[in-house]
């Protein structure tokens, strides 16, 4: 199973840890899973809709998931998930 | 308070003139709990754009992944003004990812930049002193 690391911002919904292991075959599942053991994260990484929140960025190992299947990106044992906030303003 | 020693705040206001015309932006880390700045990272502004920034988002993940193997952790952003004040836009409170993070502008509408530290939670701002300490070396 994928390990899926946290920002500070979704730390205390997690009881202050860092990164979870999470079941799921792809970044959509994963994040899903994530939500579902979580709640206090709905909201802040999927949409209503289902989609990705985009006041963050995830990442599979090292690439932007947006620029690879996004959330039906396939993902494997060993496998890091990061989830960063989307930092922008004017 | 935020603790910004004078060699970082050279190396942001350096990023930041290196940016003109556009804004340019970068990460702060610090030790988890603490507020001296010890590495800044200065980042890719996605947006290229001389009134919006995004911290380009592999940049981030890398800033992030050496702050973490140096015991740090990603503890603000900073970004330029290129035209006003330094004092955080609507969009910038709008956006604040994270009320834990000190939020630094240098604006440089002045001949001499001017660099400032706020606080952003749940849509209020207030500003924090800035504290230049010395860097550490031989005495």
């Amino acid at each position: 199973m994928p390990e899926v690391r946290l920002p500070t911002v979704l730390r205390p919904h997690a009881d202050g840890r860092s990164s979870l292991v999470v079941p799921g075959a792809t970044i959509g599942e994963v994040l899903q899973q994530l939500v579902a053991g979580h709640p206090g994260m709905a909201g802040q990484v999927l949409t209503d809709d289902g989609t990705l929140h985009r006041f963050v960025n995830v990442y599979l190992n090292d690439d932007d998931v947006r620029y690879l299947d996004g959330l039906d990106t396939k993902v494997a044992d060993g496998d890091t998930v990061s989830i960063l906030p989307a930092v922008a303003g004017g | 308070m935020l603790r910004l020693p004078a060699h970082l705040q050279a190396q942001i206001v350096a990023h930041c003139l290196a940016g003109l015309p556009d804004e340019a932006c970068g990460l702060l880390a610090a030790r988890p709990g603490e507020d001296l700045v010890e590495r800044c990272y200065p980042t890719a502004n996605a947006a290229a754009s001389a009134k919006l920034y995004t911290v380009d988002p592999r940049d981030h993940l890398r800033a992030d992944r050496d702050a973490e193997g140096a015991g740090l952790e990603i503890v603000g952003v900073f970004h330029s003004h290129t035209h006003t004040d330094a004092y955080p836009s609507p969009t910038d409170v709008a956006q604040a990812p994270d009320p834990s993070w000190h939020y630094v502008i240098v604006s440089l509408r002045q001949a001499l930049p001017a660099l400032r530290s706020y606080r952003i939670v749940d849509g209020t701002v207030a500003e924090e002193p800035v504290e230049p300490v010395p860097r550490p070396g031989p005495r």
